[in-house]
């Protein structure tokens, strides 16, 4: 079974469709892209995902159960965790307790336990260094999340979103904002969090870094799937290319945008 | 002397108000123009019962600090579904409603309030002016130890997301509105306290002292101190509780002067005082830091033992 199914999913957003009949089905352990140009759908498929939506019609399955509209603290708890696309630290805390905080989870968070101080657990304290270890932000530690650079801020996001061990990792454009020579190391995190075990969903700008990454591409043009496949087919799929030459004019009309990093 | 206890005990009562509102205002980021309302239930309920029904002092510390407690986990319940501006408003609104409460049902004495109330006492003593500075003091430590306390909990952390990011701090799985309850119902719960030791020191009250504008006065006390810190709050209400006893002449113009007071923070030292990053806590901070960085390196020494240690077991 399917860690997620997401069946005839609809958003609507007033008269506009945002998101029409989509189905999908992402399995333990892969690593899903979801592409498309602008305006295609790809955060409001997150945003139901993680809770923050509820689908006009439709259903959403995570471990076999319907979660559709259920609420982010919810999900979060249930296994879902997600970045986001504009870096949204708890600015005013330090890049530690930042995570430490994201790594409460349901037992301390929904009882009595969120009375205990934080110093105490002990278990919790060390998970947080390593993960500060394995984004690469022990020389931040201390500093407050609001003084991070869009670099520094993507691997908290990312370092937070990991937090509590989650089941599916939903990463909302991790490569927005970020340099060229940011890419390559933001990559091989993704790509090491995703050998770790983690069954991740990508949606990304950047075509080639999410072609590189994904065992399975999924691409929407205005709320409706286009197409899904391998890397390899979707790079050479007819309406894919279609629907982003069509966006993009004369850039594209020199350029294949779907050819990969160069 | 006996001038000075008296004005020490009204600034540790406005000293409560403060720390309790920084519960809600500086730690959860909500706004709260109510809290007056809340000592308003703590000193009527401890006056009624004490004037009318003799419960004693002691006991009515409790029903204050329960009564104003509902009421604030009430309103809290109504701030879930508002948006910041429009919970402002609303908790103006409340405040506005339960000085009516206090004048139009009887059994809070309307308009004329009630008098009399007669003082605490301990075993056979009657309360003087120093036995208010003590217990005020007292009740006072129990709110700051209190909200130490909470500064280090997984709720102090939680509070402080989602002030900083709503949606974000859902996203990591904080229950943001029961959260939000939670600290508007310990907020009003320490300044119904407050009222309880307030009443019978002034010995009678009127519905017109729980008014919005003394909400805004303790209000500006907050934000000039320096807002989510526990030493702005105390240094608000005690700079601007002895303002007007220091110069007379403020005292007419005590609401102007708060009110300019709170606008002119906003504008041009929006942490306050003393809050986090503000110029003088920055400056103190600059003065001290040689002596903290060599405290620190020696509490890093000790963390990265700690860290080696833990590595060497397995985690599940």
């Amino acid at each position: 079974m399917a860690l997620l199914e997401i069946e005839s999913l609809t958003v609507r957003f007033g008269g506009l469709v945002a998101l029409d009949a989509i189905e999908l089905a992402v399995e333990k352990g892969q690593f899903v892209s979801v592409i498309g140009p602008n305006g295609a759908g790809k955060t409001t498929l997150f945003n139901v995902i993680a809770g923050v939506l509820r689908p006009s019609s439709g259903r959403v399955l995570f471990d076999g159960r319907e979660v559709q509209g259920s609420r982010p603290a919810h999900m979060s708890h249930l296994g879902v965790r997600r970045s986001f696309q504009v870096g949204r630290p708890f600015s005013s805390m330090t890049v530690r307790e930042n995570i430490r905080v994201s790594a409460a989870g349901r037992r301390i968070l929904q009882g009595l336990g969120c009375l205990a101080p934080r110093a105490a657990n002990r278990a919790i304290a060390s998970w947080v260094e390593e993960l500060i270890g394995r984004v690469g932000l022990e020389d931040f530690a201390d500093r407050r999340a609001g003084e991070l650079n869009m670099g520094e801020l993507r691997r908290l996001e990312i370092a937070r979103a990991l937090a509590s061990h989650p089941s599916l990792l939903l990463l909302d454009e991790p490569a927005a904002g970020i340099g060229a020579d940011g890419i390559g190391p933001l990559a091989e995190l993704i790509r090491g969090v995703h050998r770790s075990g983690l069954t991740v969903m990508l949606v990304e700008h950047y075509v080639g870094l999410a072609l590189s990454l994904s065992d399975r591409v999924v691409v929407l043009d205005e709320g409706r799937k286009i197409a899904e496949g391998s890397p390899e087919a979707v790079r050479n799929d007819e309406r894919v290319i279609g629907a982003y030459l069509g966006k993009e004019g004369s850039r594209a009309a020199t350029v294949n945008p779907l050819g990969g990093e160069s | 002397m006996s001038y000075l206890i008296v004005i020490g005990v009204t600034i540790a009562i406005y000293a409560m108000l403060t720390v309790a509102l920084n519960m809600v205002v500086g730690y959860a980021g909500q706004p709260n123009l109510a809290q007056s309302a809340f000592l308003g239930l703590g000193a009527y309920f401890a006056a009624v019962l004490s004037t009318r029904y003799h419960l004693g002092f002691w006991w009515t510390i409790p029903v204050s600090f329960g009564v104003a407690g509902l009421a604030g986990f009430i309103l809290g319940a109504i701030s879930l579904r508002l948006r910041e501006d429009f919970l402002a408003i609303t908790t103006i609104g409340l405040n506005f409603v339960v000085v009516a409460i206090f004048q139009y049902i009887p059994f809070f004495g309307g308009a004329v309030g009630i008098y009399s109330i007669p003082l605490p006492t301990i075993g056979a003593r009657t309360f003087g002016n120093l036995d208010f500075l003590v217990v005020a003091l007292l009740m006072l430590a129990l709110v700051v130890a209190v909200s130490k306390y909470l500064e280090k909990t997984w709720l102090g952390a939680s509070l402080t997301a989602v002030r900083d990011d709503e949606s974000a701090a859902a996203s990591v799985g904080i229950p943001v509105a029961s959260y939000k309850v939670v600290a508007f119902t310990l907020s009003a719960a320490f300044a119904g306290m407050a009222g309880s030791i307030y009443a019978p020191f002034l010995s009678a009250i009127t519905p017109t002292s729980f008014g919005f504008t003394e909400s805004v006065v303790i209000l500006s006390m907050l934000i000039f101190g320096g807002s989510g810190t526990i030493r702005g709050a105390l240094v608000g209400a005690l700079v601007l509780g002895a303002l007007p006893e220091v110069f007379r002449f403020i005292s007419n113009f005590r609401l102007l002067t708060y009110g300019a007071i709170l606008l002119l923070m906003l504008r041009f030292q929006p942490q306050g005082l003393l809050g986090e990053a503000s110029a003088v806590s920055s400056l103190i901070g600059k003065v001290t830091a040689p002596a903290r960085r060599a405290a620190d390196s020696r509490a890093n020494g000790r963390a990265g033992e700690g860290r080696t240690r833990d590595r060497g077991t397995p985690r599940n």
